[in-house]
């Protein structure tokens, strides 16, 4: 198990408050002038050395991304840091326990991933219902300014730099890269099309990076211990601690934070008081929160939970929000509860997608109820692919998934639902 | 897509919310919300500003708020763009209440990592007091709506009331939390359980035991 002096995140539940000096006194804000001077070029090789992946759910490479922005702004033309704060996934609630109970950490990791990729300023946009954690976020910034640690000079390193909270107002969609960014425009978030990359023309058509709250939150950490000891947790292509959510049907739901690769079994034992009703009565797992497909209960258990573990049992880490049903569970009922979820939040923008997604939450319904033909089990999966891959963004993509994987691992549920109906007699008619 | 509301009658809501504008105080942070953008992208406001304005009506009319449509076309002039546009953002976003809504606006989260854990329960407290989903009560009290994952999945299942989220939830603390507020009370926000503090597993944490009780510095064991 992870060594406590080894966890970045030490006030994650809240049990110290959350204000600058508390922070301080944790190690927050400690002579981030130092960590400044090193560079704006060895800051972002530090990071790519130490292997961290964005913590977003796409996991592409923070420090390789941080070097697509311009080595020179123009005036004109300032570069952002636009930071996702949008957690909206279900079964994702890590950011919201980051910025409620360790916001400097956040605010500190702005201002070093800002000076790196030499942008003039960070937006952090958080999800509307998180109205609480807001207004720490707010406060916390404010104390920053106070304290001269953001503004011009941003804690004396000759940096200028500013911090601007822009909270949403409810749309899941506003999570994406470009719906975020057109939101900040005062638009309604509809994903644009890329390229242009937001690295190139994103917000107000400047320079943007995105990046997630956890992957600028380790930041400053990851600079004092160094690239090696980050490196250190975790295989080779999957580095370092993150940020464990585990919901559902264990005897005690949490957040955690272990290190990359923990097998599931653990992860599960150590924090969560294991299954409900013992791991013989686990069903189902999804593992990355609800655009990632389910993994059954045999292939999951020793399951390592990092990118390439969960890929190889045909998932994927996604926020790594596990999302845990034991036998109970009407599964079909919890998939199709996950496709109302997409055709409420699906922007309207791609018609496979405004279309697909009502489309198939009433499949969904009808096959959760028996109501249905067994041949529609393969039109559903048919339509799942037509969706999938043809839409701008991919909420497209994460409205099929979860069917497919259902499909695929629980299909004969699905057809005793229908032969118990009466559909069987139909079909063999 | 979510589905659309039924835009109230507009001669009323005008006689109504025609006048609105921003108190002496709203004012100010409007000011202070369009000076957080650029020069020239004062649009970039446009939601703070109908969360403010939402939030005056509500404090007009006893309730969480609401926009009405000369309310939308205060703010789309404040900000020298035009009404459609803002009206685009006031019906994208869930958060903007269209019609009006009652004093407490009690928002049940029906999501998947809730509905393992009993959501259906606190549904079914809140319909148990005569709320119907999308109405609000005769009394003017509650408005029930089903929203979708609220990111508070390991204190599941929880309502959003207004400001404060209620986690960790059944069906007697449902009852309890709206008795309460009912009465004119707050209730505690946060989790229900007795021996939770926040996302920690129930009954105390297993990792970092020292923070419970003192603000530990572990660097001195890097």
């Amino acid at each position: 198990m992870l060594a406590d002096k080894d966890r970045i995140f030490t006030n994650l539940y809240g049990f110290q408050p959350w204000n600058l000096k508390s922070a301080q006194a944790r190690g927050d804000w400690d002579n981030t002038r130092d960590l400044m001077k090193r560079g704006q070029d060895a800051i972002i090789e530090e990071i790519k050395a130490s292997g961290l992946r964005g913590r977003g759910g796409a996991g592409f490479p923070t420090g390789l991304k941080w070097s697509f922005m311009p080595k020179e702004p123009r005036a004109d033309r300032p570069s952002f840091l636009v930071i996702n704060a949008d957690e909206s996934e279900p079964g994702s609630c890590k950011d919201r326990e980051i910025i409620r109970h360790d916001p400097h950490k956040l605010i500190e990791g702005a201002l070093i991933a800002g000076f790196a990729m030499r942008a003039r300023a960070a937006y952090i946009y958080i999800r509307g219902e998180f109205i609480r954690e807001a207004e720490t976020l707010f406060a916390a910034v404010q104390e920053a300014y106070d304290a001269g640690l953001l503004g011009k000079n941003a804690a004396k390193s000759g940096y200028d730099f500013d911090v601007f909270v822009h909270r949403g107002a409810g749309a899941y969609i506003c999570g994406e890269e470009t719906a975020m960014i057109e939101s900040l425009e005062g638009k309604k978030g509809q994903p644009r099309l890329k390229p242009p990359f937001p690295a190139g023309a994103g917000l107000y058509g400047c320079p943007t990076t995105v990046n997630n709250v956890e992957s600028i939150a380790v930041v400053p950490t990851i600079l004092r211990r160094g690239a090696p000891w980050f490196a250190s947790f975790g295989r080779e292509n999957n580095k370092g601690t993150k940020l464990f959510q585990i919901s559902g049907h264990v005897e005690r739901p949490c957040v955690v934070e272990e290190e990359m690769g923990i097998p599931f079994r653990e992860l599960i034992d150590k924090h969560c008081g294991g299954i409900r009703g013992g791991w013989d009565n686990l069903l189902a797992v999804i593992p990355g929160g609800s655009s990632v497909p389910l993994v059954p209960a045999a292939e999951i258990m020793d399951a390592p939970m990092d990118f390439d573990g969960l890929k190889a049992v045909g998932s994927g880490l996604g926020t790594a929000a596990a999302i845990v049903m034991d036998k109970s569970t009407d599964v079909v009922q919890a998939i199709s509860r996950i496709s109302y979820f997409y055709k409420h939040e699906s922007c309207g923008q791609c018609t496979p997608c405004r279309e697909g997604t009502g489309w198939m939450w009433r499949v969904m319904e009808r096959l959760r109820t028996g109501d249905a033909d067994i041949s529609e089990i393969d039109t559903l999966f048919d339509v799942t692919k037509q969706v999938e891959g043809h839409t701008i963004c991919a909420l497209g993509d994460a409205a099929a998934w979860p069917i497919q994987g259902l499909i695929k691992h629980f299909r004969p549920e699905i057809e005793r639902r229908i032969r118990e109906n009466g559909g069987a007699l139909e079909a063999a008619e | 897509m979510a589905d659309a509301p039924n835009i109230p009658d507009e001669a009323e809501t005008r006689a109504r919310w025609g006048a609105f504008a921003w108190t002496a105080e709203n004012a100010e942070k409007a000011k202070a919300v369009i000076a957080r953008y650029p020069a020239g992208r004062q649009r970039s406001a446009v939601m703070p500003l109908l969360d403010l304005a939402q939030r005056q009506v509500g404090a007009e009319t006893q309730t969480q708020g609401w926009l009405p449509v000369p309310v939308i076309e205060y703010v789309a002039a404040a900000l020298d763009m035009p009404f459609i546009r803002a009206y685009e953002v006031a019906t994208f976003y869930t958060m903007y209440n269209l019609v009006p809504v009652g004093r407490y606006h009690v928002q049940v989260c029906g999501t998947t990592p809730c509905l393992l854990r009993g959501s259906d329960d606190v549904m079914a407290a809140c319909k148990n007091r005569g709320m119907v989903k999308g109405k609000t009560t005769p009394d003017g009290l509650f408005t029930l709506t089903e929203v979708e994952c609220m990111g508070t999945c390991t204190n599941a299942p929880m309502v959003q009331i207004n400001d404060d989220n209620y986690e960790d939830l059944d069906y007697d603390s449902t009852v309890r939390i709206l008795d309460a507020l009912a009465a004119g009370e707050l209730p505690k926000a946060g989790t229900q359980l007795a021996n939770r503090h926040t996302s920690e597993p129930d009954g105390g944490p297993t990792t970092l035991k020292e923070m419970v009780s003192s603000n530990h510095d572990y660097r001195k064991e890097w």
